[in-house]
């Protein structure tokens, strides 16, 4: 499975991480290798598997609709790296 | 209602709606911080809505509950199992960096919402619907270049509602969402107010040629407030894709955002990749396999829907069709209605006394924000009272317009003020006799005009004779006495 | 079986939970004294161990106080008064957790995990947070952004990962017991490499609430101690249902010290042929066909058993955490908490680029992008789904052997500690030192290891046993009984003594981090 540079890009820039161009050209190694070692899952036929998304086997719990957390707003916004007020901060967001 | 067939020529459009509505818990899908709107920034945040490390989600059992009475009351199938999966993208409304959503295994698939087309009835199917969390809100700063994060609606219960490209015009559009709003609004499920963002709607637009069989490239519609917008919106989409088509070009795939001031949609500026929101099953969540006993249980509980609950007011009642829709628009009004009815049974009067007198004050005073009314102007017995008190002649109808102005000042019986003021209509033949002649001899030239050929002043010894009754007298004797003494 | 004595702080051999509990009850000793001895401990050895990212000094004495007041009162607890110390991944109300990493640095939770309240309500004494590979991602403790763990039993060694710093500080002396998480093997790998005890429970046994999550369907929570006997008790203390974790299992916890009874008369022990391959060093081998010998001799009868998709694993499994990883990272971005990497000016995808790379180190990105790439528009079926399907097939042939047997014995690694640095430059065979343990958290079993011998160099070598799903307590009755009939367990690091008064046991500092 050949791995891009330009395959890095747009994983990179799905996955929001932002890479160095010594970086790249490492990821994009890395991931050719790894996603060779991979390649062996295609032995297998799986066509007639059920894939496991969960071992647990018991279904969704359910909670009593209760509005029970108490308000502490600079609490759960003391951790924020920028905040005015009690609202969290961010650079301006380009449309 | 505009009539699809003709509107748009040669082009037929294909329509499909995508609702998301808020659901009326008391606190969020997947934590229990409050859901209720208007709260202090973040005041309605905890570690679990707010994507701290570590934090899980639990599912809230009533949120369950209102989306399953939803499907059962729009017809749709549960299968046996749904599941929750995520849908990974950044944004700082956003705290996982994922919404918790369905994608494969939805909740619910293949409802109907009916609509009244000029051709008849129609059925809209639903393709499906599903449940998931909404996100946060972002405060742009127009004087600053940052935004402001607010994580109180992060986590409160959605439903989405997907139908088929089964609507054929914008007005049918309106109309198929103010029958499903007038659904939801039944249930109890979502207070529906567009203007407040508890409902929202995006539109996917496409036009073919009338009878093509391949559907034309679709544009997705967002930023529609309210229905009419959605109407306007969704003409001017139509408008734009036929103009596109018949110069020659092409409709781009792409999402556009309605501007009511223009009356116009544009384009969205492109983000920099169409987003890939790489879904997959949540592992945090199990397999929702909803107990087939309880949805038995909610459908026998179910009430009556808006559709059948109109059919049986034309039905039982009588009412023209036109009455039967406004009364049943809201669930509180068709009980206000039914309430009213059940003391005094004369539907007809007392339809027209709520569309008209009722709903209009509670309009004036805003009481309808709510998805039930809480504080009526008048009770429904004491409105029966009321129409009981004309159909027996006590009082006129323009007296009872007085009457009802004190009921609603007041807040007493409609009895008590009439007694009160002696507001009793006269209906002693011999007594409006009197006046009559009263009112005859005081005015002798006047009667000579009148015999004379002068008709209008008719109208003249009517005002004359309410007069001097203080407005008391049974108007249709007061005609027939009048008529009689003045032929003579 | 072994005798339970009491605690003798000159003496590590006897410094386990069992031994404490028993000095504490007969009030031999305090909670107070315990906590001071370990904390001295911890000053004296992290200059060379650095198990520990932080020793939560004030928040151990005033567990202490509070411990000898309910000691003080006629209360006892199977862990009251009882030095821990807890993986940094697990959040601790008011006390920084870092998962090592940068991008939470400073974090400070305002919540606790299920199980840090769960041993707190037990009474347990915090000494301090272990050092890990950054948010669980590695298998040698040597990708933490504040410095690796050295393994005691040689400085210049890794102590396994992801859950080095926790198996460190029980080796060393530094504490009694300890908590981990293993996702591919975090606890087990780190338990063999350190010569120490360390079981991964059921997935869903232990509640994952304020475990900051790696890979959410094969997290799960486990204790470390040189005794399989405190593991039982400290497994017991954690296991449990939580609502706050909808994966946690309804199911009662069995009381696992009194399943330890010493008899394995019967048990059938399975070995899969596929676990013995070519590459395995020679000693650990070994090492391990001795001790299922000696569990034969115990009165187990051995089995031979086949786990045909085993040579699978490594990759299914690095296409499912990897793809739970991207997600469960998303929200490390800057927004709410943690590091904000941002330019004046700037815009917030920069922020997020900047925050990111600057806060993940390279192994962590190099699985959020695998991860990513197999979730990826295009690649869903053939990488995650396909990884899905192939988790299947290796949960079914597990589910098979145990029709024919009652534990699986197999090596915990193909290799006793390496060397720090040794396997840095490719992540691949990096990955490929969890071959044996893998598996086990892709079927949600049970897996146990315990010490098995010492190789050539002196470095432990650790067995594990598989159990069927909730069958920790024939796993724990196993082990028991074969450490009632053996003495690894029993063997301490040389720096174990440091500062005992005997001269050998003082380490030396090794210049490797």
């Amino acid at each position: 499975m050949r791995v891009s540079l330009e395959d890095v890009d747009h994983i990179a820039l799905l996955a929001r991480v932002g890479l160095t161009d010594d970086e790249r050209a490492a990821m994009r190694s890395d991931l050719e290798a790894i996603l060779g070692y991979i390649a062996k899952l295609e032995q297998l036929d799986t066509d007639a598997v059920e894939p496991t998304a969960h071992v647990a086997e018991l279904t969704t719990p359910l909670r009593d609709d209760l509005a029970t957390n108490p308000e502490a707003p600079d609490a759960m916004v003391s951790n924020a790296p920028d905040r005015d007020r009690n609202f969290i901060r961010v650079p301006k967001i380009i449309e | 209602m505009s009539d699809a067939k003709s509107d748009y020529g040669a082009y037929e459009p294909v329509i499909g709606l995508e609702v998301h509505a808020q659901l009326l818990t008391e606190s969020k899908l997947f934590c229990s911080c409050s859901s209720a709107f208007g709260a202090a920034p973040n005041a309605h945040t905890c570690p679990v809505c707010m994507g701290m490390p570590g934090v899980l989600p639990v599912l809230n059992r009533r949120a369950l509950e209102f989306a399953v009475r939803t499907a059962l009351a729009t017809g749709c199938t549960i299968p046996p199992v749904a599941r929750w999966a995520r849908k990974n993208y950044f944004y700082p409304d956003l705290p996982k960096g994922y919404q918790i959503s369905m994608y494969e295994a939805p909740l619910a698939v293949g409802g109907v919402v009916n609509v009244q087309t000029p051709d008849g009835a129609k059925h809209v199917r639903l393709t499906r619907i599903h449940m998931e969390e909404d996100a946060g809100k972002n405060i742009h700063d127009a004087h600053d270049d940052h935004s402001l994060v607010d994580l109180n609606r992060a986590g409160v219960p959605l439903l989405e509602i997907v139908s088929e490209p089964d609507i054929a015009s914008s007005a049918e559009a309106a109309a198929y969402l103010r029958n499903l709003r007038a659904i939801l609004q039944y249930l109890g499920v979502c207070d529906g107010n567009m203007e407040e963002g508890s409902m929202r709607c995006d539109a996917n637009v496409s036009v073919r040629k009338r009878g093509a069989d391949k559907l034309g490239t679709r544009a997705e519609i967002k930023n529609m407030n309210s229905f009419r917008n959605v109407e306007r919106a969704i003409d001017s989409e139509i408008r734009r894709q036929i103009a596109l088509l018949e110069s020659g070009s092409r409709v781009a795939q792409e999402t556009r955002l309605w501007d009511a001031e223009r009356g116009q949609t544009f384009p969205m500026r492109s983000k920099e990749e169409a987003n890939d929101y790489r879904y997959f099953p949540e592992p945090d969540l199990l397999p929702l396999r909803v107990d087939r006993t309880w949805i038995e249980e909610l459908r026998a509980q179910l009430p009556e829907l808006p559709e059948a609950r109109r059919a049986r007011f034309v039905a039982q009642y009588g009412l023209p069709a036109y009455d039967a829709e406004v009364l049943t628009a809201r669930r509180d009004v068709a009980d206000y209605f039914e309430a009213a009815v059940a003391a005094h049974a004369n539907p007809k009067a007392l339809s027209n006394w709520v569309m008209g007198d009722i709903l209009r004050l509670v309009r004036e005073r805003k009481l309808d924000e709510q998805l039930v009314i809480e504080k009526w102007p008048v009770q429904p017995a004491d409105l029966g009272a009321l129409v009981a008190l004309i159909d027996d002649q006590t009082i006129s109808g323009k007296i009872a317009k007085t009457v009802f102005d004190e009921m609603v000042e007041t807040g007493a019986a409609p009895g008590t003020i009439v007694e009160r003021r002696g507001l009793t209509q006269l209906t002693d033949d011999a007594a409006i006799a009197a006046a009559i002649d009263g009112v005859i001899a005081q005015n002798a030239s006047k009667v000579e005009e009148y015999r004379a050929g002068k008709d209008r002043l008719f109208g003249f010894f009517v005002g004359q004779v309410m007069k001097v009754t203080g407005g008391k007298a049974n108007p249709q004797k007061l005609n027939e006495i009048l008529r009689a003494k003045l032929s003579a | 079986m072994n005798e339970v004595r009491s605690i003798d702080l000159s003496e590590p051999s006897s410094w386990t939970v069992a031994a404490a509990r028993r000095a504490l009850d007969r009030h031999e000793t305090s909670a107070l004294e315990l906590a001071r001895f370990f904390l001295g401990r911890s000053a004296r050895l992290e200059p060379s161990v650095h198990a520990l990212l932080a020793v939560t000094t004030e928040r151990a004495l005033a567990d202490a106080d509070a411990a000898d007041r309910r000691l003080g009162a006629g209360e006892s607890g199977p862990l009251l008064g009882i030095p821990i110390v807890l993986k940094d991944i697990f959040a601790t109300r008011g006390i920084a957790t870092t998962c090592a990493s940068r991008i939470l640095e400073g974090f400070v939770p305002p919540y606790d995990s299920d199980a840090a309240e769960r041993l707190q309500r037990a009474g347990a004494v915090l000494i301090g947070k272990a050092n890990m590979d950054e948010f669980a991602m590695g298998s040698s403790t040597e990708n933490s952004a504040f410095g690796v763990t050295h393994n005691p039993w040689d400085l210049a060694r890794v102590p396994g990962g992801s859950s080095g710093g926790s198996a460190a500080a029980v080796a060393a002396g530094e504490c009694l017991a300890s908590l981990g998480t293993d996702t591919g093997g975090s606890i087990r790998l780190p338990a063999s490499y350190c010569g120490i005890s360390g079981i991964k429970p059921t997935y869903g046994r232990v509640s994952r609430f304020g475990v900051v999550a790696y890979a959410s369907s094969l997290d799960q929570v486990g204790p470390f101690a040189w005794t399989v006997r405190d593991l039982a008790t400290v497994l017991g203390v954690v296991a449990g249902h939580d609502p706050r974790d909808s994966t946690s299992v309804p199911r009662p916890v069995p009381d696992y010290a009194s399943g330890l009874t010493g008899d394995v008369k019967g048990l059938r022990i399975g070995v899969p042929q596929e676990y013995f391959v070519k590459g395995m060093a020679p000693d650990v081998e070994r090492a391990v066909r001795v001790t299922i010998d000696q569990l034969a001799s115990l009165g187990a009868t051995v089995v031979e058993v086949s786990l045909p998709h085993t040579e699978y694993a490594v990759a299914a499994y690095y296409l499912i955490a990897t793809a739970e990883a991207s997600s469960n990272l998303a929200r490390y971005d800057g927004v709410k908490y943690g590091l904000r990497r941002e330019e004046r000016g700037g815009n917030l995808l920069e922020m997020y680029r900047k925050t990111r790379d600057g806060g993940f180190g390279a192994e962590v990105k190099r699985r959020i992008m695998l991860g990513t790439y197999a979730l990826s528009a295009g690649y869903y079926d053939a990488y995650y789904l396909k990884a899905q399907k192939v988790r299947t097939l290796i949960r079914r042939d597990f589910l098979a052997a145990f029709e024919r047997c009652d534990l699986i014995a197999t090596p915990t690694a193909p290799t006793t500690a390496f060397r720090l640095g040794e396997k840095t430059a490719d992540p691949l065979e990096m990955y490929l030192s969890d071959i044996f343990t893998i598996s086990v958290n892709l079927a949600g079993l049970p897996g146990l290891v315990v010490p098995c011998g010492f190789d050539a160099q002196d470095l432990p070598i650790g067995l594990q046993l598989i159990a069927p799903p909730f069958g920790e307590e024939v796993a724990l009755r196993a082990g028991d009984a074969y450490q009632g009939a053996t003495a690894w367990h029993l063997r301490r690091p040389r720096l174990a003594s440091a500062g005992l008064g005997e001269a050998d046991g003082e380490p030396r500092r090794v210049n490797s981090r």
